[in-house]
């Protein structure tokens, strides 16, 4: 009797470790932003995974999945021993998360040396792009064509003199590098500000001197909402703003109101795009999250989830054929958010880029709208320089 | 380059002079008399501009939020004060800072939890909104002329108060020699939650009408800290008077250098590098202020302790 006992908890033991070892078959680390610098962005990024994950019942191509989410605070450092732990102690199969470009570049080597895909869910650098581009590397759009689509609209709308505004560090150059890239007019004036800076009454009294045709600014967050608060407010408002999508998405517009209404910007992704995989995702984000709409970075997170449950269907689960999962998540079989696309031969999207009013919804909400496509099956400028 | 252009900068200049100067006016008094480093002055300032800002939003009346937004912080200020501050008196400024470097980051978790890390919605007084002709050709916006109109009057009204009241008589005492001070029979203890309210209200103020025109959000506090910590330090620590001018100086070399820098070196310069250098110069032109003014005179230019 007693050795039947035994059996039996013995067995049961067995079920239930056999049961924790399926249980935790596929693994995706998500590094989030939830504090730092991009912690707005992060709390975007993060909605948009447990969407996803709720929508995918916690499972990945149908194996149970476990999603391994841990705060790095927009670190860079803290990303690399976020994702060392990753790689030793949980083991994943797919990595994604980061908004910073800078965290995406500290964490790449060690990804692309242990073979884990790493599916950004926002930032897509230039070197990832060109020269270090690497088959383990996915990206959703590269950084600077959002910039490159904001100067054909700056063509399109037939303006001649532009005053350009960025702060002043290497991407603020990249970003303006970007927009005249496309821009054939002139440039008036190109004006780089501090890092941080909180007034700029001393550089909307020069674009006021310079009466240009269209200002178009690259300032993220907080400098962004200073930005446009204080140039409408100067009386400045007749000159319109262009910029590209992430310094007019709904963290800025939520928290600049009025004085945004107007502004052009340029993305890949907006949330009025008609496709069927959008409207359900817009629907389903606001009624989880009280009638927010979401953001490029809440909807780029969400679908980078659903590439990777794709991708674990396609090999039938055969999770540790890495050739075979990299395959799969090159031809991606998913319905995008964005709608089609393509990875081009650096793995970084063929795809359309839209023009983006911020305006009124029917409720009177403020949010942005949907205007046109201004770049068709775009590829970024780097691709020429990746050796794959 | 005309007059007109030239005037509007110098208008932007006293702006953002004085609008640090309601910031530096209480750190300096705090520093100063209680000799207590208060990094966390900034959580102080972070919460003047979230309360009002929430306030403004829902009620609609924007001198509401301002008082209101000075009442809570005052209130938090207080409670802050008994529990932390008080304990750190006599404690040197490493400890102090330690300490108040903790009260940012419970500041910034507790607004975090309160109010999550979106930056929030704080839009100008609807009659402030736009611009007015100061005179042709020379459209200024309403609100900074506020702001302006304020940052005096709060100047006027400490001068008064430091200089003309028998409060002011005994936080000047204090500042010019503590122990003497407590020798005399001034009750420090009084004088000093005073000037730490009297403190925390100013940044509160600044905040709750810096909110409409600046993004509203954590970390707020620690970006002005540092503009305000070079005021203070050059203006003398522990002066109102060394504040006012400092923050002045400040806001007006910190202007001209935005302003005024980048087109004047593209003139001599090869635009690659004037491009370069542009912004770069203008950036660290208040630090250099700094070093030149420490430099003639290590105390600062009105040091409070003879």
């Amino acid at each position: 009797m007693l050795q039947m006992k035994k059996l039996s908890v013995a067995l049961a033991l067995c079920g239930v470790a056999a049961l924790n070892v399926h249980a935790a078959d596929i693994k995706v680390g998500i590094a989030l932003d939830l504090s730092g610098p991009f912690s707005a962005l992060g709390a975007e990024a993060r909605d948009g995974f447990e969407l996803a994950i709720e929508k995918l019942g916690g499972k990945l191509g149908g194996q149970p999945a476990e999603f391994i989410r841990n705060d790095f605070g927009g670190n860079p450092e803290q990303a690399n021993q976020l994702v060392a732990r990753f790689l030793q102690r949980d083991g994943i199969h797919f990595f994604t998360g980061p908004i910073g470009s800078n965290a995406a570049l500290a964490v790449g080597p060690a990804l692309f040396a242990a073979k884990v895909p790493y599916l950004s869910a926002n930032p897509g650098p230039s070197a990832y792009a060109g020269e270090k581009c690497n088959p383990y590397f996915f990206a959703q759009y590269q950084n600077d064509t959002y910039d490159e689509a904001a100067g054909k609209v700056a063509n399109e709308k037939g303006y001649r003199n532009v005053v350009l505004i960025a702060p002043n560090y290497p991407a603020g150059k990249d970003h303006l590098n970007g927009f005249k890239r496309l821009y054939k007019g002139g440039v008036k004036d190109e004006i780089y500000t501090k890092l941080g800076q909180i007034d700029y009454a001393a550089e909307i009294a020069q674009i006021r001197a310079a009466k240009p045709d269209a200002v178009f600014f690259f300032l993220p967050g907080a400098m962004g909402i200073n930005f446009v608060k204080q140039f409408v407010g100067g009386g400045l408002k007749d000159i319109p703003l262009i910029a590209p999508g992430f310094s007019a998405d709904e963290d800025v517009i939520q928290a600049v109101g009025e004085p945004m209404l107007g502004v052009l910007n340029t993305a890949h992704w907006t949330h009025d795009l008609q496709n069927p995989a959008n409207t359900e995702f817009v629907a389903a984000f606001r009624q989880k999250y009280a009638g927010r709409y979401p953001s490029v970075y809440a909807a780029m997170a969400y679908d980078t989830l659903m590439a990777m449950d794709a991708a674990v269907r396609d090999v039938g689960g055969k999770i540790e054929d890495r050739e075979a999962v990299l395959k799969a998540l090159k031809n991606p079989s998913f319905k995008s958010l964005r709608g089609e696309f393509q990875y081009g031969a650096n793995n970084f999207p063929v795809q359309n880029y839209y023009l983006r009013e911020v305006g009124k919804d029917a409720e009177g909400r403020i949010t942005n709208k949907l205007v046109g496509t201004t770049l068709e099956k775009h590829q970024d400028a780097y691709v020429g320089a990746c050796k794959m | 380059m005309d007059a007109i252009f030239v005037f509007e900068q110098l208008l932007n200049g006293l702006g953002y002079g004085l609008m640090l100067f309601l910031i530096a006016a209480g750190l300096t008094l705090v520093f100063g008399i209680m000799d207590t480093m208060n990094l966390a002055h900034g959580s102080l300032y972070m919460a003047g501009a979230y309360v009002a800002a929430r306030v403004h939003e829902a009620s609609g009346a924007f001198v509401l939020a301002v008082a209101v937004a000075v009442g809570v912080t005052v209130a938090i200020a207080a409670v802050v004060e008994f529990v932390v501050i008080r304990r750190l008196y006599r404690r040197d400024h490493l400890v102090q800072v330690l300490a108040t470097f903790g009260i940012i980051l419970i500041a910034d978790d507790a607004v975090k939890a309160i109010w999550g890390v979106a930056p929030l919605l704080a839009s100008t007084p609807a009659a402030l909104a736009g611009p007015v002709d100061l005179f042709q050709g020379l459209p200024y916006p309403s609100y900074r002329l506020l702001l302006i109109g304020a940052g005096l009057a709060v100047a006027l009204g400490l001068y008064l108060l430091v200089n003309k009241t028998r409060v002011g008589m005994l936080v000047r005492a204090g500042a010019s020699n503590r122990q003497m001070a407590e020798h005399m029979g001034v009750r420090v203890g009084g004088v000093f939650a005073f000037v730490f309210a009297l403190g925390a209200a100013l940044a509160a103020l600044a905040g709750a009408l810096m909110a409409p025109i600046s993004a509203v959000q954590i970390g707020m506090g620690e970006a002005i800290l540092i503009p305000a910590l070079v005021v203070i330090v050059i203006g003398g620590i522990g002066s109102v008077r060394g504040a006012f001018v400092a923050a002045l100086l400040v806001g007006m070399v910190d202007t001209a250098g935005r302003a005024f820098l980048p087109p004047a070196l593209r003139a001599v310069l090869p635009p690659s590098v004037a491009a370069d250098l542009g912004p770069a110069l203008a950036g660290i032109a208040m630090y250099v202020l700094m070093a030149a003014v420490l430099t003639l005179k290590p105390a600062g230019l009105f040091p409070a302790r003879g």
